[in-house]
């Protein structure tokens, strides 16, 4: 495999800190559609919050495997957390961190690192999703800064970031070049999140639509050059995807380690339902299944970690499978436990109500063959 | 042979789309966040006598031949899967235990009472420790003075928290097992009858679901139904109506999440077009209807089978019920896929059949159990 002792001594220690400290609140949080605030300052003393970024902007950087084991080990109890964290580290803190100027990391990191609060990226449109180069929210240049108006939706953390980063077009100029980063501070004048969205799954994690109106941002939130948000994005998803991808082998793990349990348990005539040959043979193609996407993930981690300069194939199959593995493994759990796994005694119907957005959240299963495709095309031209 | 579907079907099935789409459809969404449904549909739905379709006319019902029913059922599970599914308990288990095996006495009793809706009925087979495998059951019933003195817990039944009348299944002779099991009417109100906490579960939300339980509880000898001893054989026999049943919903579950899909991808645009114009999702399109067309016929072809040859029709009813409930899990999966981030959100109707369209594969017997059924008929003339 590709974890180290030090990894999997860090996976026992995160595990223990999600089944003790978020796990009590797991279903709690999925009912009333609501994250506990103190669990945010909980995972933040754990060191959670700043995971890619250095300790001189306040953060507690780690390896990418590490982080992505940190990501796995609390979606295999949390799914919500799961996504509270790997939206806030690898698409709210790291563009600051990789594209931002220094006076924009040392001013804006600290706070959302290790100073408790959360993170957001504002990319999708109502009328741009998977074609996100079709944005329509505007910013136009004005004196000392530019004038933003348009609407961001399914923004996760949306109302409990302080930090947002956003895109928007900067010029009339069809296509994605006309496309920038911006940083913006909730409570600004003009920005708004809409009402908190009720969702199928991962109900704890507070996602909005983000309205700007005649929002007033300043030349310094522009983060890098005017007209690289396309480029930037790109490099950011290919990381995010990463941890979307632990999210769905977490879920997987976690459904599939109740399944196991329950399966050993539960008599029915006369045997624990696991020495049916029909259950045995769903539990080995679960195991294989998610050791297969374990694979995928690590490995587009280590990637990552080794600096190349693209892996977009590697993270895109990573997510495309490890999200449909958690779909699949999921379902098969709730099948195992019959009728319990359809009630909510038991975490698994949650658990894959959670999982499927990990098909459609930073780009859909479709997006991602997309990605993998155009690789393939590319490679043997 | 001939694959039209003849008069009668076509009015009931016309008849209760009518229903589905003007009474159900509109409230199904309040209906699934509330958890409830209004008196007053059910009120209805007993003038235009959906609550006798299989008893005959002399106790007031519409005495429809099963392939009428299952087009009737698959319309009203399009409309609201969870307001169907009391129906199907209602008529083709607790009705059809009656009708089928019932003393004219009892027949007398609440047969008519019945298929007005006056009387709701609910069906107690389950078991905390029984469910798969129904014949190790353990609810006693021991004959004293002229009663039957019941006691034990029964799980997921349908429609318990507001059902009149409870088919209930007990063992009379521990030491025959499944052999030594009774079926016996219990009356709402009858002392040592106690409900459950209503059970929190995935989907299906108004539908009422609880455990049942019996503390010394006393039943008259007279609300014996068949012959003492005769319950297994019963409950077995009942299973191919009710099985018809869930295949039906689950296509009406599937038919009415590709409806939304196929509107959806044609009014959804991105890369400036509608999303129907790319053949990922023109051939999931295609293989939504496929499967919902296969579904459908082999529903049909087991409710008509099931008219002319019996419990011959067994091994059909349960490739019907498997193939459908599968095939409805897959459909819906995909409709959520279709709509994105929309289809993650409960504003939109797919969300709910994603969560609804899970227990069609668990309940009236799991899939594994469909697969039991199956492969014991399979040799069999």
């Amino acid at each position: 495999m590709w974890t180290t002792e030090a990894h999997e001594k860090y996976r026992l220690k995160v595990r223990e800190f999600a089944e003790a400290v978020l796990g009590p609140y797991a279903a709690l949080m999925d009912e009333e559609n609501h994250y506990p605030d103190h669990l945010v300052a909980k995972m933040n003393e754990f060191g959670l919050l700043g995971m890619t970024v250095e300790q001189k902007y306040g953060g507690t950087i780690v390896d990418t495997m590490t982080y992505i084991i940190a990501v796995e080990e609390v979606s295999r109890v949390c799914g919500s957390s799961g996504i509270i964290l790997a939206a806030h580290n690898s698409l709210g803190c790291w563009p600051i961190y990789a594209f931002g100027t220094e006076e924009q990391k040392l001013r804006y990191l600290p706070e959302i690192t290790t100073g408790g609060k959360l993170a957001a990226f504002g990319l999708t449109e109502p009328g741009a999703g998977s074609d996100a180069g079709a944005t329509k929210t505007f910013a136009e240049k004005v004196d000392g800064g530019f004038k933003v108006n348009g609407t961001k939706c399914w923004i996760t953390n949306g109302g409990s970031a302080s930090t947002i980063i956003f895109t928007a077009r900067t010029s009339h100029a069809p296509g994605a070049h006309s496309i920038s980063s911006f940083i913006v501070k909730a409570g600004t004048k003009g920005f708004s999140a809409g009402k908190k969205e009720n969702k199928l799954g991962l109900r704890g994690s507070d996602t909005r639509f983000l309205h700007f109106d005649d929002c007033f941002v300043s030349d310094c939130d522009l983060l890098g050059l005017a007209g690289s948000g396309f480029k930037q994005f790109m490099k950011t998803l290919d990381g995010g995807r990463i941890s979307i991808a632990a999210m769905g082998l977490g879920l997987a793990q976690g459904a599939f380690d109740i399944a196991v349990k329950y399966a050993k348990q539960r008599q029915q005539f006369g045997q624990a339902i696991a020495e049916h040959q029909a259950v045995a043979f769903k539990l080995a193609d679960m195991a294989a299944q998610i050791q297969a996407a374990r694979h995928l993930v690590y490995h587009a981690a280590e990637l990552k970690e080794a600096g190349i300069e693209r892996f977009s194939k590697e993270s895109a199959m990573a997510k495309l499978y490890a999200s449909e593995v958690g779909n699949f493994v999921t379902y098969q759990a709730m099948m195992i436990l019959g009728a319990e796994g359809y009630g909510q005694r038991y975490a698994v119907e949650r658990m894959h109500r959670d999982v499927k957005l990990c098909e459609i959240g930073e780009g859909t299963s479709e997006i991602q063959r997309l990605v993998i495709a155009r690789s393939i095309m590319k490679e043997v031209e | 042979m001939d694959f039209e579907l003849g008069e009668d079907q076509i009015l009931m099935r016309d008849a209760a789309r009518d229903f589905a789409e003007k009474k159900l459809m509109p409230i199904a969404e309040k209906m699934d966040e509330e958890e409830k449904v209004p008196p007053e549909i059910y009120k209805e739905l007993g003038e235009l006598g959906y609550f006798g379709m299989l008893l005959p006319e002399k106790y007031g019902g519409l005495d429809l031949d099963t392939l009428s029913y299952a087009c009737a059922m698959e319309e009203l599970a399009r409309g609201s899967a969870a307001v169907m599914l009391g129906l199907s308990v209602h008529n083709s288990l607790c009705c059809k235990a009656i009708l089928d095996w019932g003393s004219d006495c009892l027949k007398d009793k609440y047969l008519p009472r019945m298929a007005t809706g006056e009387v709701l009925g609910a069906y107690c087979l389950s078991e905390p420790g029984s469910g798969t495998d129904a014949g190790s059951l353990t609810c006693q019933a021991i004959e004293k003075d002229g009663h039957f003195i019941l006691n034990g817990t029964k799980s997921w039944v349908t429609s318990a928290g507001f059902a009149d009348l409870f088919v209930v299944f007990v063992s009379t002779e521990r030491s025959l097992g499944p052999k030594g099991i009774s079926c016996l009417l219990v009356e709402k109100g009858a002392k040592g009858l106690e409900l459950g906490a209503k059970e929190k579960k995935m989907g299906l939300k108004p539908s009422d679901t609880r455990q049942v339980m019996f503390a010394d509880c006393e039943v008259p000898v007279s609300n014996l139904i068949g012959e003492r001893n005769q319950g297994f054989k019963i409950a077995l026999s009942l299973l191919d109506g009710g099985r018809i049943g869930i295949a039906s919903q689950a296509v009406g579950i599937a038919q009415a999440a590709f409806e939304e899909a196929y509107k959806y991808a044609h009014e959804r645009i991105q890369f400036e077009q509608p999303i129907a114009n790319f053949q990922a999702i023109q051939f999931k399109l295609a293989d939504m209807a496929l499967k919902i067309e296969a579904a459908r016929l082999l529903t049909y072809s087991a409710a008509w089978k099931k008219d002319r040859i019996g419990r011959e029709a067994s091994k059909y009813c349960s490739m019907a019920k498997l193939f459908a409930s599968e095939a409805a899990n897959w459909v819906t999966n995909q409709a959520v896929q279709i709509h994105g981030g929309y289809g993650y959100v409960k504003e939109y109707a797919v969300e709910r059949y994603f969560r609804d369209a899970r227990v069609t594969e668990i309940y009236e017997g799991t899939s594994e159990a469909q697969r039991m059924v199956i492969f014991r008929n399979l040799g069999k003339k």
